[in-house]
């Protein structure tokens, strides 16, 4: 806590020292310079006749989005299947995939922390920076659109998290017991088995959920780039400017992510 | 002797506790999951000539990606790189600016009760729907382009934003509330001084946080029309010009690596 001299020579006690002050001034003011000069370069292309036109758009959708087309329902059921086998699938082929990864990214598991942590750590990098849409782009390229390519996009998407999550937790366990076991001569599996597994399942299981639970709210919107589920329904919908079956699909989508977030907290909360 | 006795005739052989301990959940979940994947796994078509036809298109994509064409599409490249981050910096400013207010509304402990109601409402609200559909929402409203993105950003930071700011605000300490009250603190007195003191770290660490997402979905809202490197991107594999999809990926992942990296330093500085 700096203290100044006032002119008459009493202590007075300020927050910062002066430099600090400045220090401080000069931070905002760089940063309101940034923010203005990023707006100018953003709006530059932007059509403002659109922008303030916006208002009476938004009420010419909202008048058409309303009511919701009901009897639209009945060819909803089953895209709602295959988005929630999507994501269930998707999550499946994840943890598949990710917990070797996880393995051999953890510091204290990982075969040669020269070679072949920074490769898993790699993966995990690649798999986490690229959202789960841009992987369904990809994958429908590649693959063909369909419900296939979506779970692939979700797997894909979710190796770098679960396994981001997992080796974390599995850096953090207890060493103690692995010494326990250790020093009844167990092999390295068995080491695994009965000195990790048992103190990362509640964290795996927890992740997993949670993850399942983010991939249903994705999966939903996959479709828009072709690769099945909700969202295909929702761009043909949009396409047709159909908005009464778009308010419908969005209900559906909402209640499905509300159902989903229930039920993993249900459950999480049973396990742990 | 008894003990003896004992140990020659029952043997004991311990095993490992079950994750799921009742038997009957366990074997339930167990059928259930089953028979869960065997419908799961045949409902869903899969076009196994395709998929192999796609394996070629596959390869030359990995190899677009080792590869990458930085040059035939720089110009394109930089605009929607340009677009992403100017979007990503106005919306994250703006976005911060509105969650405050909307947070502190929220938080139960210094809020009346119908204004937290209305706060917390906008947040569940804001939090409900995905960027993406957000994003056609606000495209169909306000034209193509960055527009749309930067409001799509700012309506989402403020659902992230005020919702964590809310309960860090109900978490704080209350003796030092307390004190600024039998000072005669007035509520913005308790604010400006018991509040903010203590909440201010982590809104920093929050507001990096959420510039960071901010960054990761402006590449994917492109998509829908809202500008940004997802525009970029989505005509690269239009085109099935896979060297030049890869060198736009391989930008987004540098971009990302860095601000996770700063982020997470200007954090661990600010806490």
């Amino acid at each position: 806590m700096p203290i100044t001299k006032s002119e008459n020579g009493a202590a007075v006690w300020t927050h910062r020292t002066p430099k600090a002050r400045i220090v401080m001034w000069v931070g905002w003011l760089l940063l309101v310079a940034l923010f203005i000069f990023c707006w100018q370069v953003m709006t530059e292309g932007t059509i403002w006749f659109f922008v303030y036109d916006a208002p009476r758009q938004a009420a010419d959708i909202g008048s058409r989005m309303f009511p919701p087309k009901w009897s639209y329902m009945d060819e909803l059921w089953w895209p709602l299947w295959d988005t929630i086998n999507i994501a269930t699938l998707g999550t499946l082929l994840a943890v598949i995939m990710a917990v070797p990864v996880a393995f051999l990214a953890a510091r204290n598991t990982t075969p040669s922390t020269k070679f072949v942590r920074p490769v898993a750590l790699f993966i995990i990098v690649a798999s986490r920076s690229i959202n789960a849409l841009i992987w369904g782009l990809l994958l429908v390229a590649i693959i063909g659109p369909g419900v296939f390519a979506g779970i692939i996009a979700i797997a894909l998407r979710s190796i770098g998290f679960i396994a981001k999550l997992l080796y974390e937790a599995i850096e953090e366990i207890d060493e103690t017991q692995i010494e326990a076991i250790n020093a009844t001569g167990a092999s390295a599996m068995q080491r695994l088995d009965y000195g990790i597994t048992p103190q990362i399942t509640p964290a795996f299981a927890g992740i997993t959920l949670f993850r399942w639970d983010i991939n249903i709210r994705e999966s939903t919107v996959l479709g828009l780039v072709g690769a099945g589920g909700l969202g295909l329904k929702l761009q043909a919908s949009i396409n047709v400017l159909a908005w009464g079956q778009v308010t419908t699909i969005f209900i559906v989508i909402l209640a499905t992510v509300l159902v989903s977030e229930w039920v993993s907290a249900k459950v999480r909360h049973s396990l742990i | 002797m008894t003990t003896d006795q004992i140990s020659t005739t029952t043997t004991y052989v311990w095993r490992k506790q079950p994750f799921i301990k009742s038997p009957v959940t366990r074997w339930g979940l167990y059928i259930g999951a089953l028979a869960y994947l065997l419908l799961a796994a045949f409902s869903v078509p899969v076009n196994w000539a395709r998929v192999w036809e796609g394996l070629d298109r596959g390869w030359r994509f990995v190899e677009g990606f080792l590869v990458p064409d930085f040059a035939s599409r720089w110009g394109d490249i930089v605009i929607g790189m340009q677009e992403s981050l100017t979007m990503t910096v106005t919306s994250t400013v703006v976005g911060i600016l509105i969650s405050i207010p909307i947070g502190i509304g929220a938080a139960r402990n210094i809020a009346p009760a119908p204004v937290y109601a209305i706060c917390r409402g906008v947040i569940a609200l804001s939090r409900s729907f995905q960027e993406i559909i957000i994003a056609i929402l606000f495209v169909a409203m306000f034209g193509f382009g960055p527009f749309a993105g930067f409001l799509t950003l700012s309506f989402a930071t403020i659902g992230f934003l005020s919702k964590l700011l809310a309960e860090d605000i109900e978490d704080i300490d209350e003796s030092q509330t307390e004190a600024i009250r039998s000072t005669g603190g007035g509520w913005w007195q308790i604010v400006n001084y018991a509040i903010q003191p203590q909440v201010m770290p982590r809104l920093i660490g929050l507001s990096l946080y959420r510039l960071d997402i901010n960054f990761r979905e402006s590449a994917v809202i492109g998509i829908v029309g809202a500008g940004g490197i997802g525009a970029t991107l989505n005509t690269a594999i239009d085109r099935y010009e896979y060297d030049t999809a890869g060198a736009i990926l391989i930008v987004i992942i540098l971009i990302v690596m860095v601000a996770e990296y700063s982020s997470g330093y200007v954090r661990k500085w600010a806490q």
